[in-house]
């Protein structure tokens, strides 16, 4: 049984209240930052601690912080990034919904490490209900002294801000989530600048999801190199991973990292094993834009290595064939779902939610759908997937944004692992209508090819 | 205190620019083939740039201090260049394959409907696509369509041509007091609107027909009367009494008519700054309402750059072939035009322009 850190009280009866929260232990961290511990102190315990960003990058949290430019005279920003809108993904909806204290409570600990005065939570609009959680939360934390003027008496004035989105996934990414806030269009920027620098009005920003923010919490509470402990190698603490798919068992599971993907997969602690008794085909473990990987893949690096659920083992083999950690949206798909289908839906999601500023996402993406759908209803040509291999390519690495890349990526790994199923579609357009390909050989063994 | 400079090598030419300039104009000063193609950055308008992704170019060498490569392709429009950087343009196989890509991009959803065009001969999608394109296409999918808006009763939106460059929305914002124009939607459905088809009625609207890269917006008072080919575009000036305006613009002319009026451009088909040190926009009276050769005081034909379709009248240094008919027959011939007058095939009393559609022999024989 691997140790909770954000999600051990979630179920507490009545932790969302403040009274609960408080008498299960909440707020201590604000209380030691603000008394014992200087700013400055407080980013070098985020850096022991080797947190990683929670959104997708895993880019690590201190070492962001530390960027953060600090002129004279001019307010510094805090932006919690609450747009959790990547399909497969919902472990921050899990976290604000039952346990806002939390949130709010990391919330409160960052702002005085970076000095934020005005701090926002950018939220989905589409989690409308949690606004509600969330200000009552707020206002809970106000009314007992934990925000608003010369907090705990230390001199340090804090507010937060809940903020909706209108229904755009394109706003999760930093720059066009500061733009929305601002009240414009929300388009990405083009970087550099970064936010650290010039971010939300010009100011200096820091901008991390939701769960990073909840893990400092515990940074706090136990200490960085504590926390270090948890976890396994640059993947360190705890990380909330949402299944979801063909499993028993969907649901927010809170591991340590150590644990294979296997076992994460199979053991009755976490998922159950897949449904209805079926086999597993295939896995997108990371949220739709990381690269869906074959069973063999998913549980065996290609040099036939146990795969682990953290940043480097699921990422070992690069995206010849590994995938990526990502926000933790863990997707299985059995035997019976094709994957011509989900690449399709994907790519309709991708196209839907361009910006459309750069020309080779804008076009790429909406192109990409419409060969899929042919190839998915049965009208596509074997020169298709070589055209949409080419169109990724294309896209990839060429835009403003990691959208492109997102919109990219699952077509392309889509196509390296599972090219057979798409020829099989192409060269059986009548059969392909009325059944799927199934499990096929993507569960076989990988051959190990010997090492010298 | 003399300006800093930084080396910067493009193409394996070395060049040193100021600091804070970006590749993109640092590549335009080298000029040629270096120069990456670029259409959606205007270096008079603020912000724009970074959107098209044809000016990608690589960065091979970081920088003197940090030698380090940039891990992906850049826009050079809006990246600045470090002292000791070492950009490929066109030398990188990368990036002209990845400039092919984006012309392909941007055309899939373009009409192409070039010989309907008013854009024609001076659009640069279509220099873009002879330069960087592919002949064919692989996209087999209807293309994407808008209904045709007048932005007032002077400038039409075709937004089926639009390439989404957001040119002229920085232009409507930095131009004009009111933001009244914008980008609606997002992605592929994205177009520039003005919310629920307002009428645009600043008076330098105008000025978006200028930086408009393609035939999405187009001047209605010159709509579908000449291919910019056949005019002959002409430097003029006035004194107007607007004071943002430059007063400087170029005619486009077919004999005394004055077909158009826009702003002057550089070489880059960017507007050209005034002689008084203006920007060269002009304001909606001087383009629209100012056609006459008396309301302009004519500086001379414009120069064109010859390997423009507009510079195919060579118009600027006309040599008229020298006559030798009149030597031969001692008299001036009779013109080809003449015939009808001076034949009596058909009845001369006819007036040809009176008979609707062609002539045929029944018109004659009545």
């Amino acid at each position: 049984m691997g140790r909770k850190l954000l999600l051990e009280k979630a179920h507490v009866e009545g932790i969302r209240t403040y009274d609960v929260y408080r008498r299960e232990g909440g707020y201590r961290s604000v209380e030691k930052a603000l008394k014992t511990m200087s700013p400055d102190a407080i980013v070098e315990e985020v850096k022991k601690s080797g947190l990683r960003g929670r959104g997708g990058a895993g880019f690590p949290a201190g070492m962001k912080w530390s960027f953060i430019a600090k002129p004279e005279g001019v307010p510094r920003h805090l932006v919690c990034n609450a747009d959790e809108s990547e399909p497969g993904t919902f472990k921050d909806r899990y976290l604000m919904e039952f346990i806002p204290h939390l949130l709010i409570e990391g919330l409160i600990v960052s702002s005085f490490a970076l000095g934020s005065n005005d701090t926002y939570i950018y939220i989905r609009g589409e989690y409308a209900w949690i606004v509600d959680i969330l200000e009552q939360a707020i206002t809970e934390a106000k009314n007992n002294g934990w925000l608003g003027k010369n907090i705990l008496g230390s001199g340090f004035d804090c507010n937060i801000h809940v903020q909706r989105g209108a229904g755009a996934y394109i706003c999760g990414e930093e720059t066009a989530l500061i733009e929305s806030l601002e009240g414009k269009r929300g388009n990405p920027r083009i970087k550099p600048p970064f936010p650290a620098i010039k971010g939300l009005w010009g100011r200096p920003t820091v901008v991390n999801n939701v769960e990073t923010l909840a893990a400092v919490v515990p940074i706090i509470n136990e200490g960085g190199e504590e926390y270090a402990k948890i976890g396994v190698g640059k993947s360190t603490g705890t990380k909330l991973i949402s299944a979801c798919g063909n499993i028993n068992k969907p649901g927010v599971y809170e591991i340590d990292m150590t644990i294979s993907v296997e076992e994460f997969i199979y053991s009755d602690e976490y998922c159950g094993g897949i449904a209805n008794g079926k086999r597993l085909k295939a896995c997108i473990p990371g949220g739709s834009s990381v690269p869906i990987l074959p069973a063999n893949l998913l549980l065996k690096t290609a040099k036939g290595e146990t795969r682990y659920m953290n940043y480097e083992s699921l990422s070992d083999g690069g995206f010849a064939t590994g995938s990526m950690m990502g926000s933790g949206g863990f997707i299985v798909f059995d035997e019976d779902q094709c994957v011509v289908k989900n690449t399709y839906t994907l790519a309709r999601f991708y196209r839907h939610e361009s910006c459309g500023q750069c020309s080779p996402c804008r076009e790429g993406t909406g192109w990409m759908e419409k060969i899929l759908w042919n190839i998915e209803t049965g009208k596509g040509k074997s020169s298709d997937i070589d055209l949409l291999w080419d169109i990724q390519r294309r896209i990839e690495g060429n835009t403003i944004c990691p959208l492109g890349d997102a919109a990219a990526w699952p077509v392309a790994a889509a196509i390296r692992h599972f090219r057979d199923e798409f020829e099989w579609h192409v060269a059986n357009p009548q059969e392909s209508q009325l059944r799927n390909f199934g499990l096929a050989h993507y569960a076989d063994d990988i051959h190990v090819p010997a090492t010298v | 205190m003399s300006e800093q400079l930084f080396k910067v090598t493009i193409d394996n030419i070395t060049i040193e620019v100021p600091a804070g300039t970006t590749i993109l104009n640092a590549a335009r000063k080298i000029g040629g083939d270096v120069t990456p193609p670029a259409m959606c950055y205007y270096s008079k308008l603020e912000g724009s740039g970074g959107k098209c992704r044809t000016c990608l170019v690589e960065v091979s060498k970081g920088s003197e201090k940090d030698p380090r490569p940039m891990p992906k392709l850049v826009a050079s429009c809006r990246t600045t260049v470090m002292d000791g950087m070492e950009v490929k343009s066109a030398t990188s196989p990368k990036v002209l394959d990845a400039r092919a890509g984006v012309v392909e991009m941007l055309l899939i959803n373009h009409p192409l409907d070039c010989p309907i065009c008013d854009q024609a001969g001076e659009c640069h999608l279509q220099d873009l696509s002879y330069e960087h394109g592919k002949n064919g296409t692989r996209y087999e999918f209807q293309r994407r369509t808008f209904h045709k808006v007048d932005l007032g009763d002077k400038i039409q939106l075709h937004m089926t041509r639009c390439i989404l460059c957001y040119r002229c929305v920085f232009t409507a914002d930095q131009l004009t007091e009111t933001r009244e124009h914008g980008v609606l939607d997002r992605g592929d459905h994205a177009q520039i609107a003005t919310f629920i088809q307002k009428n645009l009625q600043n008076d330098f609207i105008g000025n978006v027909i200028d930086v408009c890269p393609v035939g999405a917006l187009t001047d209605k008072t010159f709509r579908f009367k000449n291919r910019v080919w056949f005019t002959k575009p002409v430097d003029a000036h006035r004194n107007c009494s607007n004071p943002k305006c430059c007063g400087e613009v170029q005619l486009w002319m077919r004999g005394d008519e004055v077909f158009r009026v826009t702003a002057r451009k550089d070489e880059w088909g960017e507007v050209k700054e005034a002689s008084n040190g203006k920007t060269g926009w002009i304001c909606n009276e001087c383009r629209f309402d100012k056609k006459h050769t008396n309301d302009w005081v004519i500086e001379g034909p414009s120069h064109v750059n010859r390997h423009s379709v507009i510079s195919q009248g060579h118009y600027e240094h006309l040599e008229k072939p020298q006559e030798f008919l009149p030597e031969l027959m001692h008299r001036q011939p009779r013109l080809l035009m003449d015939i009808h007058s001076a034949s009596e095939v058909n009845k001369p009393d006819i007036e040809l322009s009176e008979i609707k559609g062609p002539a045929h022999s029944t018109d004659f024989n009545k």
